[in-house]
This record gives C-alpha cells, sequence and structure tokens, in this order.
C-alpha cells in the first residue's frame, strides 16, 4: 500500500493568476481535494476509535492497570477482570488457523496461477471467491453441527493416540477448543490466501519464468526458486490480510471454541477470545466497570492487531531488502 | 462501447426515477404518520421479546394511532437505555439494583417503577447415553455439578434422587450459557438461594465466573452442545424446550417434592411469592415454597419511569400496561409463558394508577 503521490501536470500556459481557477474547471483540483478528503478519513477513524477506546476504557485502567494483561480472573460479579486467557485464546486460535491455512492456501494458489490449465484455474477461482463471500455465521454453523462432531469422535481420539505424547494433545475431548476454531478459522481464511496469492503469481513477469526455463530449470524448478521468491511480499500481504481476519473473527469462532477462559497447552482444551467475550457479554453487562473492562478489550484487540500488523510491515521490508521481487504487498 | 454506455445511461436514469419516486411515497408516509400517529420506544430483555411483540401487534390493531417499537437488545442494554432516556421504557429479565434504582433517582429526581408481565423458567437438560427416564434433581445436586464438586453421573448426591435409574460412571460435561442473559441471571439466581458456597463463590447475575464447564451462545448454543457431547448437562429457557421438543428433568422445590417445569407450576410459584410480594415488585421467586411450585422461576419486568412529560406518552402506556395484564393474558399461554396470578395483576393496577 505504497502512497502514489500524483503530482499534476501544470495547466500549460494557463498557468499562472488564473491557475487555479483553471485547474478547478478541469476537475483535478477538486478530485484531488476530494480523494484527499477520503484518505484523510481512514486515518481520522482510526485515531477516533483509539480515542473512543481509550475514553470508554477509563475505570479499569485505573483500576487494574498493567495487571488487566496479566490476570487470568474474568469475574463480573466480583468485579475482578483479567484480559490474559482472552488474549491467549485470540493468538492460538489464529496462529492454528495460520499455520493450517498458509501451506493449503499457497499450494493451491502454485497450482492455480502455475499449473492449472486456464480454464480449470478461472472456474476453481469462481468457488473461492464463493467461499469468501459466505457469512462468517454459516461457517460457525457448519463448525457447530459437523466439524465438531468429527474432531470428539475421530480427530482428537486419533491425535490422543499417535501425537498423545505431546502437551498440545492431552486432556479429554470436548470436540469445542482452540483446535476445532483453528480449524474452522483456517477454512474461513484460506480463501483470501488463495486468491491474493493467486493474483500476485500471475502479475510476475513472463520473462522470469522464461529465463528460468531458458536456464535449464524445470518447471516446479522455475515455479520455486523464480517465481515463488519474486512474489514473496505479496503472499505475505495475503497471508497478514488472513491472520487480521483470523484475529478479529467473532460469530463463528463463539460457537465452537466453548467460551471457557482458560490458558491450557492443550489445543482440545476450551478457550475464549477477545472478539467473542466482547460479542457474548456486551449487551448484558450492567455494571459499568463490566461493560468498560469490555470496551478495555477491545482497546487491546486494535493493540494486538496494531502491533501484529507494524511485525508485518517490518518483516515485508526486511525480505524485500534481501533482494526479492517489488515490493507490491 | 458506445451503445453500452448509452444503455447504462437510461439504465441509471431510470433507477434514479424510481429511487425517487420511492422515496416521495415513503416521505408522504412518514408525513401521515408523525401526524397521527404516538410512537413509543421501549428496549430490553429478549427472553420476553415474543409476548411483547405479539402484544405491541394486537395494541397497535385496536389503537392503530398508538405504536410501540421495542428493541430486544438484552436486559442489561434495556436498563442502559432507559436511564439514558433514550427509551420511554425499558425491560429486564433481572430487576433493576439499589444502585440502579438511586442513580435513575439522581438523574431525574423520580424513580423508575417494576412490573412482572409473563413469567418464565429455566429447565435442565441433559444427554446421557442409555438413560431415557426422566431424571430427578436436587439442588444440592446442580449445586455441585456446577461448582465441579460433583463430577460423575453416579455420584450419590444424583443417584440417590434417581433410584431404578441406571447412570454411567462417566464424569459430567457441565454446559452453561457464554453470552450475558436473563436465563443465566435465574440459573444463578436459584443456586445462590440454594447454594451457600455458591453465593459466596460465584453470586447471581446475567454473566458470571463459572468454576467448570463450556460456554453455548445462547439457548440453540448450549443445546446443541449437550446434544452433540454425551454426558452432559445444560439449562435452557422453559420455553425453548417446549418449542423444541427437548427433554428437562424435574427439579425439587422448597417443599420437598420434585416438579417438572410447565405452565402451571410456573404460575404456582408466583401464587406462593405473591402474598409477600413487595410494593416495588421486585422479588425473586426462585425457590418459592408451595408444594406445585416449581423453583427456577421468575417474572420479567417491564421498567416504567414514574413520571412522563408528555400527557398523551403517559395515558397510552397505561392504558397498554392495563390492557396487557388483563385482556392481554390471553395471548400468553399460546406463546409457553407462564399468567400472572390474579393477586399479583391486582396489586400492579394499583401501581398503574399511580403513574404521573
Amino acid at each position: 500500500m505504497s502512497t502514489t503521490t500524483t503530482t499534476v501536470p501544470s495547466a500549460g500556459p494557463a498557468a499562472g493568476s488564473h491557475s487555479i481557477f483553471a485547474r478547478l474547471r478541469t476537475g483535478d483540483e477538486i478530485a484531488r481535494l476530494i480523494t484527499f478528503i477520503f484518505a484523510a478519513s481512514v486515518v481520522l477513524i482510526s485515531l477516533l476509535l483509539i480515542f473512543e477506546l481509550w475514553r470508554g476504557s477509563v475505570l479499569p485502567r485505573h483500576k487494574f492497570g498493567l495487571h488487566f494483561f496479566f490476570t487470568d480472573v474474568w469475574d463480573p460479579i466480583f468485579d475482578h477482570f483479567g484480559a490474559r486467557p482472552f488474549i491467549y485464546g485470540t493468538l492460538i486460535t489464529a496462529t492454528v488457523a495460520l499455520v493450517l491455512a498458509v501451506p493449503l492456501g499457497i499450494g493451491a494458489a502454485i497450482f492455480l496461477a502455475e499449473l492449472a490449465p486456464q480454464r480449470i484455474s478461472d472456474t476453481l477461482q469462481f468457488f473461492i471467491d464463493l467461499l469468501a463471500a459466505v457469512p462468517s455465521v454459516i461457517y460457525g454453523l457448519l463448525g457447530v453441527f459437523v466439524v465438531v462432531p468429527i474432531m470428539r469422535q475421530y480427530v482428537q481420539p486419533g491425535l490422543q493416540h499417535t501425537l498423545g505424547f505431546l502437551p498440545l494433545f492431552q486432556g479429554p475431548a470436548y470436540g469445542v477448543g482452540f483446535l476445532t476454531a483453528g480449524f474452522v478459522l483456517a477454512i474461513m481464511v484460506i480463501p483470501y490466501i488463495i486468491s491474493v496469492s493467486r493474483e500476485v503469481l500471475l502479475s510476475v513477469p513472463r520473462n522470469q519464468r522464461e529465463a528460468a526455463l531458458a536456464l535449464g530449470a524445470t518447471r516446479w524448478e522455475s515455479t520455486w526458486k523464480v517465481v515463488l521468491p519474486f512474489a514473496r511480499t505479496g503472499i505475505m500481504g495475503s497471508v497478514f490480510l488472513a491472520l487480521a481476519r483470523a484475529l478479529g473473527e467473532t460469530m463463528a469462532v463463539t460457537m465452537v471454541i466453548g467460551n471457557t477462559p482458560t490458558i491450557s497447552a492443550s489445543l482440545f482444551s476450551p478457550g475464549y477470545t477477545i472478539a467473542a467475550v466482547i460479542a457474548n457479554e456486551f449487551s448484558e453487562a450492567t455494571s459499568d466497570l463490566h461493560v468498560q473492562s469490555l470496551v478495555e478489550l477491545g482497546l487491546v484487540l486494535f493493540l494486538l492487531t496494531f502491533i501484529l500488523n507494524g511485525l508485518a510491515r517490518l518483516l515485508i521490508v526486511v525480505t524485500a531488502q534481501r533482494g526479492s521481487g517489488t515490493a507490491q504487498a | 462501447m458506445k451503445r453500452i454506455a448509452g444503455k447504462l445511461l437510461i439504465f441509471v436514469a431510470f433507477c434514479s426515477l424510481a429511487v425517487y419516486l420511492v422515496s416521495s411515497i415513503d416521505l408522504a408516509e412518514q408525513t401521515v404518520l408523525a401526524q397521527s400517529t404516538l410512537l413509543i420506544n421501549g428496549a430490553g430483555a429478549t427472553f420476553p421479546y415474543p409476548i411483547y411483540s405479539k402484544w405491541f401487534d394486537e395494541y397497535h390493531k385496536k389503537y392503530p394511532n398508538i405504536q410501540i417499537n421495542y428493541q430486544s437488545v438484552g436486559s442489561g442494554a434495556g436498563i442502559k437505555q432507559v436511564t439514558e432516556g433514550t427509551v420511554d421504557f425499558g425491560a429486564s429479565d433481572g430487576p433493576m439494583n439499589d444502585d440502579q434504582l438511586k442513580a435513575y433517582r439522581d438523574k431525574y429526581g423520580y424513580g423508575i417503577l417494576h412490573f412482572p408481565t409473563v413469567l418464565g423458567a429455566v429447565v435442565p437438560t441433559y444427554n446421557i447415553p442409555g438413560v431415557k427416564a426422566a431424571l430427578n434433581f436436587t439442588p444440592e445436586a446442580l449445586a455441585g455439578i456446577y461448582l465441579g464438586q460433583v463430577t460423575k453421573w453416579n455420584d450419590p448426591a444424583i443417584s440417590a434422587a434417581n433410584k431404578g435409574v441406571n447412570l454411567p460412571g462417566e464424569n459430567i460435561v457441565v454446559v452453561h450459557r457464554s453470552d450475558g442473559s436473563g436465563t443465566s441471571y435465574i440459573w444463578t439466581d436459584y443456586l445462590s438461594k440454594v447454594s451457600d458456597e455458591w453465593k459466596t463463590k460465584v453470586g447471581k447475575g446475567t454473566s458470571v465466573n463459572w468454576p467448570v464447564g463450556l460456554g453455548g451462545k445462547g439457548n440453540e448454543g448450549v443445546t446443541g452442545l449437550v446434544k452433540s457431547t454425551p454426558n452432559s448437562i445444560g439449562y435452557v429457557e422453559l420455553i425453548y424446550a417446549a418449542q423444541n421438543n427437548i427433554d428437562y428433568g424435574a427439579v425439587k422445590n422448597a417443599s420437598g417434592a420434585f416438579v417438572k417445569a410447565n405452565l402451571a407450576s410456573v404460575s404456582a410459584a408466583a401464587s406462593s411469592a405473591a402474598k409477600e410480594i413487595p410494593d416495588d415488585f421486585r422479588v425473586s421467586i426462585t425457590n418459592a415454597p408451595g408444594k406445585t411450585a416449581y423453583p427456577i422461576s421468575s417474572f420479567t419486568w417491564l421498567l416504567i419511569p414514574e413520571k412522563f412529560s408528555d400527557a398523551a406518552k403517559r395515558d397510552a402506556i397505561k392504558g397498554f400496561l392495563k390492557w396487557a395484564l388483563t385482556d392481554g393474558q390471553s395471548y400468553v399461554e399460546n406463546l409457553s409463558y407462564a399468567k400472572l396470578p390474579k393477586e399479583i395483576v391486582a396489586k400492579e393496577s394499583k401501581v398503574i394508577n399511580s403513574i404521573q
């Protein structure tokens, strides 16, 4: 997302005393002003958001301070609020989702962009766009009725038998929990990864591939060693888009995660995410401290996305310097 | 290319004409509405929403010049909005507490009244493979299960009340509501009354810090989890259980009888509590005395300010309340809510007259 400053060509001989009038008449200046306002509104909205979240969370910020981040208890009756299990749940589910979705998504994008015949590629792309447009509550229902029973009956016992020595796969199998939430999230974010990555791969110049092939590389070698590195920053962009969606997803997650604020190494354990607890409790929160603690959770989620996005930017800058293709995130 | 552009232009022109026509009709309608209709806005609990929307609809048919809008945004939001003055009345599944009443009085100089409208109940539902019989639950068993102390289905706390039922030695999977809700309020209010440990450790509220269990969103979320998880127990509204043919257990009441929830046993709980109902109607009827009373029952309330600056609005609301408590009660049971006992209706009528 690089800001391109288009220098308006000066209006030739008319430039001078009539310049503003002339430029207004051609519409350039007006268009410039309007688009500038649109662009500025994005910044304004972000700032307003932070300001409102900050203003709306005065009570818990004063009462708990930094303890808010390190407390595990969430008790609306006795007014103890801590964000740690929710931050943990948000990060874990997003991580599980990306671990599952990134290889699958990028693999599919490579097939669609590099290997598949045009017609198959376009047909599949249609279905992928369709998947991206499915409302998240549908994925949630799918999770509850299909994924949860399968997880409980087959996947979780299976994992326990084979990989049960890892702390990741221990404890009772409820079906709901971090793993299921991560899995459903993975299904939801894969279309984004595929769509964006495919576009990026398709935009890699043809001569890059031809050069690699001319040097004697096989089709796969040219894809793996030339095309992918060239498109690396764009693909990372798709992954971060997916991450953003995974962090903020509410409906589908709350339906399959078990909604229990726990911190557990086991992926079978039920958990809770920031977005889910806000959606669940906001409408019925009666005490001011409860409401404001939920608002502060919103602020935490905002910061979390902010930090992760910052890291993503950094990663792109660092890898771009190591000499990949043009930055086109 | 040009032809397409031309067609597009015609299309756009047509669209804008259509939009213009529709919006002018809409405007005309709105002006008519504004001239003759009295709009009253309310917001609050989701649990009584079906009966409230039925009432407002029927009342509007009866008096076309009065239109009552109701947003089912939740009890907490209902209390908040009526306190902020953004709606004319609120609705809640739990009564406002003393602090909230004081905040209201401090802000306006007059108080807010509670009017019980209908009754609801919460029932325990479970899924134990091989067990078809309706189980009996003692208060100790329910509190123990939800505190995480009774962990197996064949625990004596459960099996003693269910002679002849072959309960498995499996772990109990506890399910509760994850969203803040009046249902959880009633459930935890009951557990607080029957268990001191629950009262001091967890307390009552629309959301609490559950000692154990999985959270499901909404009645449907809890039902879904219970149905798909063997050896689980959860709680749902009676209405939801009745409408979806979900089996549920009986609960031992304060008089020592095991009672299954139905409209009669819920009304019985209100009747037995009616004698001691306080003047402001803020009363919990969980664990009510009486042999036939179902112990996990509750009123749901409308929250009406004591004073209205707009006389027309005041009269409309008073008229509606009187109608809802008399003729309006005939719609109640069709929607699986329990009716208010006569004693309470009589008492409420007096309070309605005091609205200024």
